[in-house]
């Protein structure tokens, strides 16, 4: 930047535009992006259309967004600044990645901008090739800034989005419950991972702690398979829960289950595992001390 | 640091205030097996709550204090165990398996009463638990 003189307007900021004929450049180049706005649009959405790019989205709003995703591309060019276009992209992501929109369509309609707009270039300056050349190195490095933008800003989105989702996934996996006093219950859905195994065992233990449980049911009815990794893991929960004074009920082991943890030799002889949630409830009533009785039979008789 | 044992009524409390040494822990077996003899207590808590390490030897001298006391007439109960601690135990192959746990000091009084309970009604001096 050390090249720019005072009197001329100063170059876009952010931009790797290093003199003042870049600077120039890059404004004829706006200018013509500017005043072939509509065609250059339309030849960019009819390739979307023709490589079957963001196959979910129908023609009109292929062209809306490429309306759009032009209208800021040229404002990146002009001003340099790239700010708006990283907003305009995580908002595009976060519209279309619900849609099913692959990272691999995103990349490939800015790299079609690119190509359409290059070869706009090629035609109207084709006659004057030093020109041509001035012009494509003012274009390049910009244009190739703007396509790294907008593909990083969907990256970023949809590893956000996972995120969050995993995060959500995580909080909702583990719930533990107090159905009565001193009794927990645990129900477990869906597929055990380690870390899972262990961010469960960490969560009971200390609901085990704050809760003053002593009894758990562990109810794994929805746990689809097992294996010698997962039951060991339930094994150890068993165990420690049992450190800090809780008895752990297992229940909903399915015939599936039952086979397989036998079949491996998984030592189970010291869980106490009773066939259904309820079943293990009352037995957890019955450790604790409850019987529950129908209120007919506590009423005084006439 | 010698682990103060207390005496309540027909229990004996050691409650380990800081991380101990081996010797520490050595010694207290032997302060405990003997004292139960001498106050003649049917009941003994170890209250870890302050602990957030426990290695193989502390817990192998807790098992045999469980062990040793029993063998001398009285029921041992080992309270507040850490989560965190109790996670690692388990991890370490450490279950302490025979020994009876609770989660506080409470906790480990109702389960002594309700094993002298249980020896009343059983009309028995010792009762023998798995």
């Amino acid at each position: 930047m050390a090249t720019r003189s005072k009197d001329r307007p100063s170059p876009p900021a952010g931009l790797a535009v290093e003199t003042s004929d870049t600077a120039a450049l890059l404004r004829e180049l706006v200018a013509h992006l500017r005043q072939n706005r509509t065609q250059l649009r339309e030849e960019w959405a009819r390739r979307i259309t023709r490589a079957q790019l963001l196959t979910a989205m129908t023609e009109a709003e292929i062209f809306a967004e490429a309306t759009s995703v032009y209208d800021n591309y040229v404002e990146a060019l002009e001003t340099g600044t790239f700010e708006a276009l990283q907003a305009y992209a995580r908002n595009l992501s976060e519209r279309i990645i619900p849609r099913g929109v692959e990272t691999h369509e995103v990349v490939g309609i800015v790299l079609l901008l690119r190509d359409v707009l290059a070869r706009s270039l090629f035609a109207k300056y084709h006659e004057d090739f030093d020109k041509l050349n001035r012009i494509l190195d003012a274009y390049e490095p910009a244009a190739n800034r703007v396509a790294n933008t907008v593909a990083v800003g969907f990256v970023q989105e949809r590893e956000r989005i996972i995120r969050q989702q995993q995060e959500a996934i995580r909080e909702l996996s583990t719930p533990v419950l107090q159905v009565r006093e001193r009794l927990l219950i645990l129900p477990i859905i869906g597929v055990i991972d380690p870390q899972r195994a262990r961010q469960l065992t960490e969560q009971l233990l200390r609901a085990i702690r704050t809760n003053r449980a002593k009894v758990v049911v562990i109810d794994i009815t929805g746990v689809a398979a097992m294996d010698s990794n997962v039951a060991n893991h339930l094994v150890q929960t068993v165990e420690a829960s049992r450190l800090l004074g809780g008895t752990v009920i297992v229940t909903g082991l399915s015939p599936e289950i039952a086979q397989t943890l036998v079949t491996i030799g998984v030592d189970l002889s010291e869980m106490a595992t009773v066939g259904d949630l309820q079943g293990g409830i009352e037995e957890a009533e019955r450790l604790l001390g409850y019987k529950v009785v129908p209120l007919e039979e506590l009423a005084p008789k006439a | 640091m010698e682990v103060p044992i207390l005496k309540q009524g027909q229990y004996l409390i050691a409650s380990i205030q800081s991380a101990l040494t081996d010797a520490d822990l050595s010694q207290l077996r032997e302060a405990l097996v003997e004292r139960v003899g001498r106050f003649r207590a049917r009941g003994v808590i170890v209250d870890v709550t302050a602990l957030d390490v426990m290695d193989s030897f502390a817990v192998r001298t807790l098992r045999d204090i469980a062990h040793m006391a029993r063998l001398r007439g009285a029921e041992t109960v080992i309270v507040g165990i850490q989560p965190e601690v109790a996670f690692a135990m388990v991890q370490l192959g450490l279950t302490l398996k025979g020994v009876a746990t609770a989660l506080d000091l409470e906790e480990g009084l109702a389960f002594l009463d309700g094993v002298a309970r249980e020896r009343i009604e059983r009309g028995q001096g010792r009762v023998d638990r798995a």
